[in-house]
């Protein structure tokens, strides 16, 4: 077998899917990011918290909650989770929307910012509080288990990572679809560009806005189910995480959905690549870029100077 | 600044002066109040003031706290030469961050100085100085100028207080003199301000500056009073708690972060033994705050006495 530098193919691939898949977290959590920003102009710090919570909701789901409720045989497996979870913490961000972040519409955006990092405090601590921080095991559902071998060259694919790249950019190009293709999607974007306008046409701009908030908080819950079998579900998994997706969207800018989801992809995979040839540099790769991407084009690479 | 405030002040500084006479207030536990207050201070500068909100002055805090720790314990610096040194590499990462963080505006300058502290936060890790988890511990206090032994905690009390004194005045000056004024009319109104002339981007990045220089201070000062820099002091939970001082305390009132530091330093001294709760009620002291209290203590105070600032 060829190697080149010291790295032999197997461990590049190896890399590279880690990062295809550090990627696809990236790209559904900038996606929500950036469909909350596009209505609501606030930046939700409290997503990585919300990724948290749903990996928290669907191991509870799986392992507690037949014992809260006596009924030994209720639980609540992966497939349930995947689909369940994302609902649920669409109703608690449509909570959060209804309640507090609706006050703060007519104020300086940085009070969105300010509230939903308290909230992210708030989640994290319970959360900590309750369950510690060393972490809890989800085991991935029994047809995802084991690995696909790829003999021809000597590469073990595991099945579950493969599921969690495809059905990500599933929901990641089907949600691209609707804003961009559908009637839904074309009020949504007007809403981004003119709510005023669109209100004096009759929509309902304010629950669109509810809807928005609830459909980026959703996807983060998504994104916390899928990461559950992958990373132990922990109370700081979220907190790690979302510093590097502004890095992210500050990249990408967060004027275009397509954007949002390929800047999270391809930083992913820079990530991967930068583990296999400079494995000191991987922790802060994605900040550099950004630094660079700063002073080369200060809007993001898809972003529009408002 | 009217005669009652001027007053006000001076009744504050002779009870500081008199603190060691008494023994309610642990002198440790006031040094801390005072560090953080000066941070807030510093921190405020910038929100208050400018009108831009940073999310990674703990990177200022931080890595002037592991400099200063690692020349006074490493290098047998003194303290005068410590801090200054670690004063230094705050305002020249002040400088470099600043720079890179002002070519976006509001939210993703927030974003930006997040992501760019973090990446601090990364290197504190791994960087073969700073000691890895551990941070750099046992720090010598040593004696001030070799004459002023620091270890005595009356007389750190004195140092940290002048320390405190001095930046306080320079945020004073700058908020009062017609450079703060621009900084003013900055925050209120970005596009007019450039339209008046003014070479915005510049004021902006020397605020951040002197804001992230002062943060410095701030932070080689409190690796002295502990004798310790950790990962906690690049933390971001550090950069969310000098926000929340600012903002509880009152944003854009020269008092109030004070104020702020002193409830938050309190509150965590309060609920450091009972688990994570110290996390929880700082997060719901942000939510009240934003949502119900959002010109702060000191604010409300003055609003309710009509005190001009």
């Amino acid at each position: 077998m060829f190697e080149l530098l010291g790295i032999t193919p197997q461990g590049l691939v190896a890399q590279l899917l880690v990062g295809l898949i550090n990627g696809s977290f990236y790209a559904i959590l900038s996606l929500g990011l950036a469909i909350i920003f596009g209505l609501l102009n606030i930046i939700n710090f409290s997503h990585g918290a919300q990724y948290t919570m749903g990996a928290f909701v669907a191991w509870i789901g799986l392992t507690q909650i037949s014992q809260w409720l006596g009924f030994p045989g209720l639980t609540m497996n992966y497939w349930f989770a995947l689909i369940l979870v994302p609902l649920i913490m669409a109703g608690f961000g449509l909570i959060l929307e209804r309640t507090m972040l609706r006050r703060l519409y007519h104020l300086d955006h940085l009070y969105g910012l300010l509230l939903t990092f308290g909230l992210a405090l708030i989640i994290e601590g319970l959360f900590r509080d309750w369950y510690g921080i060393s972490g809890e095991s989800y085991p991935a559902p029994e047809l995802l288990q084991g690995a696909i071998p790829l003999e021809a060259i000597g590469i073990i694919l595991p099945k579950y990572r493969i599921w969690v790249v495809v059905i990500s950019m599933l929901v990641c190009f089907s949600t691209w679809f609707v804003i961009e293709r559908t009637k839904l999607g074309a009020y949504l974007r007007a809403g981004t560009e003119n709510p005023k306008l669109l209100q004096a046409f009759g929509v309902n701009v304010p629950l669109m806005i509810s809807l928005a908030y609830a459909y980026g908080v959703g996807l983060a819950g998504f994104a916390g189910v899928l990461a559950a079998p992958i990373f132990q579900v922990n109370p700081l998994m979220g907190s790690n995480l979302i510093i590097i997706v502004f890095a992210v969207v500050v990249i990408g800018g967060m004027g275009s959905i397509m954007g949002a989801i390929l800047t999270g992809l391809g930083l992913g995979l820079i990530e991967g690549l930068t583990k296999v040839f400079y494995p000191e540099a991987s922790s802060v790769v994605i900040f550099v870029i950004m630094a660079i991407v700063l002073l080369l084009r200060p809007a993001g690479l898809f972003g529009r100077e408002k | 600044m009217n005669k009652s405030t001027k007053l006000l002040y001076g009744i504050l500084l002779l009870i500081a002066v008199l603190l060691p006479l008494q023994d309610f207030i642990y002198l440790v536990f006031a040094m801390k109040v005072l560090c953080f207050a000066l941070f807030a201070c510093a921190f405020n500068l910038l929100l208050g003031f400018t009108g831009l909100l940073s999310f990674g002055h703990a990177a200022f805090f931080g890595s002037a706290a592991y400099i200063t720790a690692y020349f006074c314990k490493e290098m047998g610096a003194s303290p005068e030469i410590g801090i200054l040194l670690g004063v230094l590499g705050s305002a020249v990462l002040g400088l470099l961050i600043g720079a890179l963080a002002i070519r976006r505006q509001g939210i993703y300058f927030a974003m930006v100085t997040l992501a760019l502290s973090q990446m601090i936060y990364f290197l504190a890790v791994q960087l073969p100085y700073t000691g890895g988890e551990d941070g750099i511990q046992g720090v010598p206090r040593g004696a001030l100028f070799g004459l002023i032994d620091l270890s005595n905690d009356v007389h750190m009390y004195y140092f940290v207080l002048a320390v405190f004194v001095f930046g306080f005045a320079i945020i004073m000056r700058t908020v009062y003199s017609p450079f703060g004024q621009i900084l003013k009319a900055i925050r209120e109104n970005e596009p007019r301000a450039i339209s008046l002339g003014y070479d915005v981007d510049r004021f902006k990045l020397i605020c951040f500056v002197i804001s992230a220089t002062l943060s410095g201070l701030a932070g080689s000062t409190k690796s002295l009073v502990f004798q310790l820099a950790t990962l906690t002091d690049v933390h971001w939970h550090m950069s969310g708690e000098v926000v929340l001082m600012t903002l509880l305390g009152g944003m854009g009132t020269i008092f109030g972060p004070v104020v702020g530091a002193g409830i938050v330093v309190s509150l965590q001294n309060y609920l450091a033994n009972i688990g994570s709760w110290s996390t929880i009620a700082t997060g719901f002291i942000f939510v009240i705050c934003v949502l119900a209290f959002r010109r702060g203590v000191v604010g409300e105070i003055s609003a309710f006495f009509k005190i001009k600032h």
